[in-house]
């Protein structure tokens, strides 16, 4: 089986436009959420989300830009990133895909449509170009055709998994010779009204705190409520080991283990036997035993159930070694990223794994006795040389997605 | 200005194009404006012009082609007007 490298970097997140800047901010504490910058026409209400901020668009036209749904653009961007980042010198482009996740596609584009239809639908006009906006598929096909790539172009919907889904699945594409390379990763713009809206009647946003907004979500603490609703995309060049080093590639990590289950139990209720049994998968997938793992970025959505079950999985899969392990929710910083998020906080844990330094679970001043693991609160931590790094990313839906990396030798 | 001048103006804004290769004669596909753009463009053009939707197909294929279906677009829009003011 081919062993498989990560080449290349790209993201657009609240906490900042290129990845070095995202990690630093999390190393800081430095939140990205706050006031959504503008109100929408049906509503004064100025929401509490995490936006990715302001960003150049040169080189696109005013038509190109108006045909492109903001997820699509930002996972267009990101994925440009990532592939600049690795240098990516891609010899045949038919063995070179794509694996993207998205929850919802080009949700602002169909909020925009019925916003235009729903109020006079006999004189409505509709643009042309909305259905090729708004399909799930559009960011994965925008990418392979700014890069050329002729291989599979895939899209994963698989609400907050879909991006770990979109890597892991790249790994195995790889490991298994299906193709040599790919764009993996996720994008989601879901900052609309009726999204925002949709989750608030769900009761996961985060209560605002009125005095501090930007620390109102509180991941594993006893005063946690939900979380931020925010937008962003990451993504990450993977490529079969032997390439990468022939080609002389910096190599970031090597992407080791994948596990992926299902709960089978309930929509949103999360189950601690499905996250333990996607933990345990992917640790024998990468052939590592739990106190290999030196850094788990928990999914930790700040949601009173969600934190109390990742924590009793983490046990579960970890044993007595889970007591031992940083575990931090970086989205107290970034808010949710929804199809973004796997890849997003992958590339967190495979920058900890770089840099040997952890980013902490900011916000944690009040802890809950029932979520007593080691969530680094508050403050980053430097540790030893880290040997693997966990992502864990638990969906809507009761679909568990894990990711492991290591340092490659 | 001309619908011509209109046109020339949106399209050079639009898609970023040198003015002087914007003629009457340039083929939309030599000015590298797709079937899909161009439906997006007329989308543009309505807004302008204030047109009723039209879902009729017609073959655009050049500069003067766009020029020739708003014209003919406006004289039917106030042809109607005309009517709805004789009937009232």
């Amino acid at each position: 089986m081919k062993r498989v490298v990560v080449t290349g970097l790209g993201i657009m997140s609240p906490c900042g436009n290129d990845p070095a800047s995202f990690f630093a901010n999390l190393i800081a504490g430095r939140s990205g959420i706050g006031r959504h910058s503008r109100t929408f026409p049906e509503d004064t209400t100025r929401w509490l989300t995490g936006e990715v901020p302001p960003f150049a668009t040169d080189g696109f036209t005013p038509m190109r830009l108006g045909t492109l749904d903001r997820t699509t653009l930002i996972a267009l961007l990101t994925a440009r990133q990532a592939i600049a980042d690795a240098r990516l010198a891609v010899p045949d482009k038919s063995r070179a895909a794509v694996y993207w996740g998205t929850g919802l596609g080009g949700a602002g584009t169909m909020e925009q449509s019925y916003r235009q239809t729903l109020g006079n639908p006999a004189t409505a006009r509709v643009k042309p170009t909305t259905v090729v906006m708004t399909m799930n598929n559009a960011a994965a096909s925008e990418i392979s055709l700014d890069t050329g790539f002729t291989g599979p172009a895939y899209t994963y919907s698989i609400a907050c998994a879909s991006a770990a889904i979109g890597i892991g699945e790249a790994l195995r594409a790889i490991r298994n010779g299906y193709c040599d390379c790919a764009i993996a990763g996720g994008a989601d713009s879901l900052l609309t009204l009726g999204s925002l809206k949709a989750w608030q009647a769900l009761q996961t946003l985060a209560r605002e705190d009125a005095a501090h907004p930007e620390t109102s979500c509180r991941p594993f603490a006893a005063d946690r409520s939900g979380f931020v609703l925010g937008e962003g995309a990451g993504a990450v060049v993977l490529e079969e080991a032997g390439a990468a080093r022939a080609r002389g590639a910096t190599i970031y990590a090597e992407l080791v283990g994948f596990g992926s289950t299902s709960d089978a139990s309930h929509i949103t209720k999360p189950s601690v036997d499905g996250q333990a049994r996607a933990m345990r998968m992917a640790l024998d997938d990468a052939a590592l035993a739990p106190q290999d793992i030196g850094y788990i970025n928990a999914h930790g959505t700040a949601t009173s159930t969600g934190d109390l079950v990742e924590t009793q999985a983490i046990k579960a899969a970890f044993g007595a070694t889970a007591m031992h392990i940083p575990v931090s929710s970086t989205k107290a910083l970034h808010g949710h990223l929804m199809g973004a998020t796997g890849a997003v906080e992958f590339i967190a844990a495979v920058k900890a794994l770089q840099e040997n330094i952890v980013p902490p679970t900011a916000h944690l001043h009040k802890p809950d006795p029932a979520c007593d693991l080691d969530y680094v609160p508050n403050q980053a931590r430097r540790t030893g040389s880290l040997r693997a790094v966990m992502s864990n990313s638990f969906a809507f839906g009761g679909n568990n997605a894990v990711l492991i990396a290591t340092r490659f030798n | 200005m001309s619908t011509f001048d209109t046109i020339r103006e949106m399209i050079v804004e639009q898609f970023q194009l040198d003015p002087a290769l914007v003629t009457p004669e340039a083929t939309l596909e030599s000015l590298k404006i797709d079937s899909l753009a161009t439906v997006e463009f007329m989308f543009l053009l309505e807004d302008k012009y204030k047109f009723e939707a039209t879902s009729e197909q017609v073959e655009l294929r050049t500069v003067q082609d766009l020029v020739n279906e708003i014209d003919r677009l406006l004289a039917a829009q106030r042809a109607a007007q005309a009517a709805q003011k004789d009937t009232a």
